[in-house]
């Protein structure tokens, strides 16, 4: 790994603006107004174009790991400042690439939409809040753009929040991000308690000083933010829901960037709390096969097209984080998947918006059908993306999943088998949402009329299609991408070699086209019901959710709500019972004792002479004594 | 020597005076806003003129009042004082301004209300710059009376239990701490009530130890912590909302502020003996009530029970010994005035419009009123403290400074983000998302007077949510010295890093 | 030898405070707080004698003359009770009571 130096002026000095636009740009247009309603959309699109054109300049710069010093945050704890470096750089051209055609995209999804102004003003928050996640030189800022981020998919899961199922979403989303960031916080502590500092360049540098106890703590504790915004088990269930939001947001946030943050936190603190074989690396790929596989199979029993691609989103982080945990050998792979991911997961959820914009947002995959002749753009673009993520030989999905697959083998036979299954339900799945979706007979109501979207939503189709095809290929052969980020996060020992069609690539390419036959059979040229069968027992335990919300139910919100009335009931007649009590209790004595004031001047008198005699008296026998 | 303090409350003190004779309501609100932006803007300038590289006390004023008794009319600031007397000057107008037509319907008359206003601005800016523990003891009292009589006489249903139970708990406290005060000064010998005299004087720890409670229950009932805190929700719920927001926001702070200026740096020693009880309840209050917000059913119930969980990081953060956690207290302190003030504010707005404070009454504000909702929502984002708006530096620096310290009652108080994200967003969305309901349908958004109240609480929260140092930097001064007197060292970090390299 | 007379002041302020006790009408209950008074000038008096100095004469004179303002205030308020009242019984003014 290269050594951080700090720099200033030039291009790599004005990187900040790459987040400034999107920021300037949803400011305007939030406190703007309905003044801003003509042209709020191309303002809206014009901010990330402008950082995409930022990023790329930074990106013709001269590789290396530079520290761009902004401004002093927390007086001695942590100032603001971007790291411009491969990895950074890298994350920063999928966000604002891919964020730029989903904004084009949807000036045509959200035209009709009259708040469609306030829409694009969420988006560009988020595009800088993302932004300033992946550049910030130290973990607090990180964190800063980490919150920002979960404000922004917050927002949009709820732009339609007059649904209240959008609304509760939303608060979902939130509230399961925040038990990771309450990890992701105790985590940062530790970091500070351990190195005094928050910088990236400290803290790696020192971290091999550090006892392990405290390195796999930090590791963790990271671990569990991560696992909260990427949708990793045990924080996966919020992803599902967080299909209310408009589809472009689904594109983007939560599935292109937003929830591949959790893989750039490990990816980027790899080299000092996830190092190779490490205790939490080890958890890293646990989860990360626990998630593919969870993912994979919410995904094959899904009706919902939308709910079906996020479960597939899950499953596919889950090959991130697996790549993840095993060390420099798997960044590249990782960062790899995570960047076609971008591409053709974009592509398949713009897509599948592109459907329901076709189809009354219908998101009901046994009400679609026969859609191919009908919508041949957004048909040819689905299906490449399908076959993107299905890793058909060649295309994108190919060579990066099969990179991760490899090296899990590598590492551990197991985990290697595991993400071999993964990829073969993720055959079944994918193929059956393809054939529902485009082939069989017609299943659509009457007053439905499908037809091809407007060229601006397709144009974005197609380009990211094309990344969907060659990206995979262009970063994997001889290693593009894994000596670019060396610098960045390490290289491994000796670089990987690809075969084409080892055992295992071939193994899994059995195993893909076996799905694929049996969501044929079953989906393509079988007829498909319009309402759902009951299914099996198996069947019914993936369209749960595995039972996540379940579970979470009776061990978190039941509980949680009984606490909550027990301690509402403690306070009023407990806490404040008791101090209500005391004051009636003095209140209710001296009512009492007031009935010695009697009125009666004689009674008075009588108990002052009698006062006075026991006086007299007292004092004599005390006198006597 | 000079003037500035004494004229900071001079200008309101006069003010309230003048006010009160004033027979049009209207002239009678305009000279209140036009006085509290007076002294704002001298507060400002005194501001400016503070050297956070100068003496600990700056301004320093000082006269006999008693000289019998050594009884000075002594005022002064440190940071930290300068930052609390900062709050209270901004958040005065801005209450005033949002109180327009709150007091139409009390029971006395509308010019009473902002002349109570104004010497409650002097007395605030009293207790805060007050060096004389005497002086501090009296305005520390009389800062009850115009607040009793804002809850007694303008509150809603419950006022007048609200407003007594406020007054006796508060008196309570009060009459613990002056027998402190009297036994301090007795003990000490000085014949002085000054505060630089009275430090470091009381070596007997049974003595520390006696007075030290003295000035802690009152200060733990003022801010309040768990055990004694539930005249708040009461109180706060039965406040005009302006009120409201100068009892939770600057009234409460003179607890944690004594708890930092008075009970640590006089007896030092006391306060370390003290510490896991202290630690233990900020913990406890952080989590009830939380918890307890989320049981609530009143919104202006519901922003009390917030505040008491705030208030538990703050005593946490005051009580952990480190700079960097004491210096966060003390922003908490700030901002949280500002994040609270903008809660109660637009809870307030949006409750005269309804008539109701009933969280089931309300649902799909965001429709009929965006700009209302999207405010509250910012609002309530700086309650839980998101990131970017000012309390989340404060929170963090608070548990990140507690946590170098006390690592475990830290992790478990760090756990509130959780419970805090669904307090805030439970609310949100019960009152403002889903379709609109009955009732709500004829809500109007914000007015021009409306927005100007709260966007200058926004545009502070934003602006000291991205750029802090300003504040910390002043803080820092204060808290330094207070570090010197009680003689406490940061722990260091277990690899230390030779350079900070960003 | 002053003896005798200290017997007949306790005598009369025993006699005055019985009436203070057991009468009702104000007026007697009035006359009866004079006496006790007055039984304790007469002790006063007779103690400066019995010291040979003037300090219980003084006081003497102070109790006359509180004893006078007294009368003239207690005297007005029995009064002005009796004609509102038509009633100077000490029992019918109990209105000052819980």
């Amino acid at each position: 790994m290269e050594p951080i130096v700090e720099h200033s002026g030039g291009v790599i000095g004005a990187s900040w603006l790459m987040i400034a636009f999107p920021l300037a740009s949803a400011a305007i247009l939030l406190l703007g107004g309905r003044r801003t309603n003509a042209w709020g959309h191309l303002l809206g699109v014009f901010a990330p174009v402008a950082s995409f054109v930022v990023a790329v300049m930074c990106f013709l710069q001269p590789s290396g790991r530079y520290d761009v010093g902004l401004y002093d945050f927390i007086p001695g704890v942590a100032k603001v400042g971007l790291l411009i470096d491969p990895l950074s750089i890298t994350f920063a051209l999928l966000i604002t690439g891919v964020g730029s055609l989903i904004h084009i995209y949807s000036i045509g999804y959200m035209a009709h939409d009259p708040e469609r102004r306030r829409f694009f003003a969420y988006l560009n928050l988020f595009v800088a809040a993302m932004l300033l996640l992946v550049l910030a030189d130290n973990y607090l800022v990180l964190f800063l753009g980490w919150e920002g981020v979960g404000l922004a998919s917050y927002l949009l899961i709820g732009f339609w929040q007059f649904k209240p199922t959008a609304a509760t979403a939303a608060k979902k989303a939130f509230v399961v991000n925040r038990v990771g960031d309450f990890g992701f916080l105790v985590g940062l502590f530790t970091i500070f308690a351990t190195f005094g500092t928050f910088a990236f360049g400290p803290v790696f540098d020192n971290a091999a000083k550090a006892s392990n106890g405290t390195l796999t703590a930090i590791g963790i504790m990271l671990l569990i933010g991560a696992c909260g915004k990427s949708a990793q088990l045990p924080l996966q269930s919020w992803l599902l829901d967080a299909m209310e939001g408009p589809t472009p947001v689904s594109a983007l946030i939560h599935a292109a960037t937003m929830v591949t943050a959790g893989v750039y936190l490990v990816v980027r603190s790899g080299a000092a709390f996830f190092p190779e074989g490490a205790t939490a690396s080890l958890i890293v790929t646990i989860v990360g096969v626990a998630t593919l596989l969870a993912g994979a199979i919410i995904g094959t029993a899904k009706d919902d097209i939308k709910k079906a691609l996020a479960g597939s989103t899950m499953s596919q982080i889950g090959y991130m984080m697996l790549a993840a945990g095993l060390g420099p050998a798997g960044y590249a792979f990782a960062i790899a998947h995570l960047l076609t991911h971008g591409f053709f997961k974009a592509d398949l959820f713009l897509g599948a918006g592109s459907v329901m914009h076709a189809m009354k947002d219908e998101v009901n995959m046994r009400r679609y059908g026969a859609l191919r002749a009908l919508m041949p753009v957004t048909f040819i673009t689905f299906f490449i993306g399908y076959l993107a993520i299905i890793g058909f030989p060649l295309l994108s999905g190919y060579f990066t999943k099969d990179g991760i697959i490899e090296t899990a083998m590598d590492s551990n036979a197991i985990l290697g088998w595991l993400a071999v299954i993964g990829a073969g339900i993720t055959g079944f799945y994918m193929s059956r949402v393809v054939f529902m979706t485009f082939f069989g007979s017609k299943r659509w109501a009457d007053d439905v009329h499908p037809h091809e979207s407007p060229s601006v939503m397709t144009w974005p189709l197609i380009i990211l299609s094309i990344g969907s095809i060659f990206l995979g290929g262009y970063l994997i052969l001889s290693n593009r991408l894994m000596v670019y980020l060396g610098p960045a996060v390490g290289l491994p020992e000796a670089l990987p070699q690809f075969h084409p069609f080892s055992p295992t690539g071939l193994a899994t390419l059995a195993l893909v086209a076996l799905g694929a036959a049996i969501a044929w059979v079953r989906y393509g040229s079988a007829e498909v019901p319009q309402v759902a069968p009951r299914g099996s027992f198996l069947t019914t335990f993936a369209r749960r959710d595995l039972y996540g919300d379940a579970l979470n139910e009776a061990l978190l919100m039941r509980p949680g709500q009984w606490l909550t009335r027990l301690a509402v009931w403690f306070d009023n007649k407990g806490v404040d019972g008791v101090v209500n009590g005391l004051a009636a209790g003095i209140g209710g004595s001296s009512g009492r004792l007031r009935r010695i004031q009697t009125g009666f001047v004689r009674s008075y008198a009588l108990s002052i002479f009698v006062g006075a005699a026991v006086l007299v008296g007292a004092w004599y026998v005390v006198g006597n004594l | 020597m000079n003037y500035w303090l004494s004229l900071l409350m001079a200008v309101p003190a006069v003010g309230a005076a003048g006010v009160a004779f004033i027979r049009r309501d209207r002239t009678a609100k305009v000279a209140t806003l036009v006085i509290s932006l007076v002294t704002l803007a001298l507060t400002v300038a005194m501001t400016v003129q503070f050297s956070p590289h100068g003496d600990t006390f700056q301004f320093q004023e000082k006269y006999d009042w008693i000289p019998a008794l050594g009884i000075h009319w002594a005022v002064g600031v440190d940071g930290i004082a300068l930052v609390l007397i900062l709050l209270s000057a901004i958040l005065v107008p801005i209450v005033v301004l949002a109180s327009w037509w709150d007091a139409e319907e009390g029971k006395r008359s509308v010019r009473t209300y902002f002349a109570l206003l104004l010497a409650l601005e002097a007395m605030m800016i009293g207790v805060f710059a007050a060096t004389d523990v005497f002086l501090f003891y009296v305005f520390f009292e009389a800062m009850l009376i115009p607040m009793y009589f804002m809850i007694g006489s303008y509150g809603g249903a419950q006022r007048s239990y609200a407003a007594v139970k406020f007054l006796l708990y508060s008196l309570f406290g009060g009459l613990l701490m002056l027998v402190a005060v009297i036994a301090l000064y007795s003990l000490a010998g000085k014949n002085s009530f000054l505060f630089t005299d009275l430090i470091g004087v009381i070596k007997e720890p049974g003595a520390q130890r006696w007075l030290f409670l003295g000035f802690f229950i009152a200060f733990a009932i003022k801010a309040p912590l768990v055990p004694f805190h539930t005249w708040l929700p009461d109180a706060a719920a039965q406040a005009p909302a302006g009120a409201a927001v100068l009892l939770v926001g600057v009234l409460d702070k003179v607890g944690t502020f004594g708890m930092l200026r008075f009970c640590l740096e006089l007896f030092p020693e006391a306060s370390r003996w003290a510490t896991p009880v202290v630690i233990a309840l900020s913990v406890i209050g952080i989590i009830y009530g939380a918890i307890l917000a989320i049981g609530q059913t009143d919104i202006k119930r519901l922003i009390a029970y917030t505040s008491i969980s705030h208030f538990g990081f703050i005593s946490l953060g005051v009580f952990a010994l480190t700079s960097q956690a004491q210096t966060g207290a003390t922003l908490y302190m700030v901002n949280h005035g500002f994040s609270t003030g903008a809660l109660f504010l637009i809870a307030g707005m949006l409750i005269s419009r309804r008539g109701s404070q009933y969280i089931a009454d309300f649902g799909g504000v965001q429709k009929v009123a965006p700009i209302l909702a999207g405010t509250f929502l910012i609002a309530g984002l700086s309650g839980l403290s998101m990131p970017g708006l000012s309390p989340f530096v404060s929170e963090f620096m608070v548990v990140n400074g507690s946590f170098q310290r006390y690592a475990v009652p830290t992790i478990i108080a760090t756990s509130a983000v959780v419970l805090a994200a669904v307090y805030i967003l439970w609310m949100y969305q019960r009152t403002m998302n889903g379709p609109t309901v009955e009732g709500v349908r004829e809500l109007t958004d914000l007015n021009v007077r409306e927005k100007w109240v709260v966007g200058p609480l926004i545009a502070l929260l934003l602006v000291f949510g991205f750029y802090p140092k300003p504040l910390i930097d002043v803080i820092t001064h204060g808290v330094n010295e207070a570090q010197i007197s009680i003689q406490y060292t940061n722990p260091a970090p277990a690899v230390p890093v030779a350079k900070e390299g960003s | 030898m002053t003896t005798h007379y200290l017997v007949l002041s306790a005598l009369l302020f025993a006699i005055g405070g019985v009436g203070v006790l057991v009468r009702r009408n104000a007026i007697v209950v009035f006359m009866c707080v004079e006496l006790m008074l007055n039984a304790c000038n007469l002790a006063f008096v007779t103690f400066a004698r019995q010291h040979g100095n003037l300090d219980g004469q003084v006081i003497a004179f102070f109790v006359m003359i509180v004893a006078a303002a007294e009368v003239v205030v207690g005297l007005a308020i029995i009064v002005t009770i009796f004609r509102t009242r038509r009633s100077a019984s000490v029992d019918d003014a109990n209105l000052l009571k819980y």
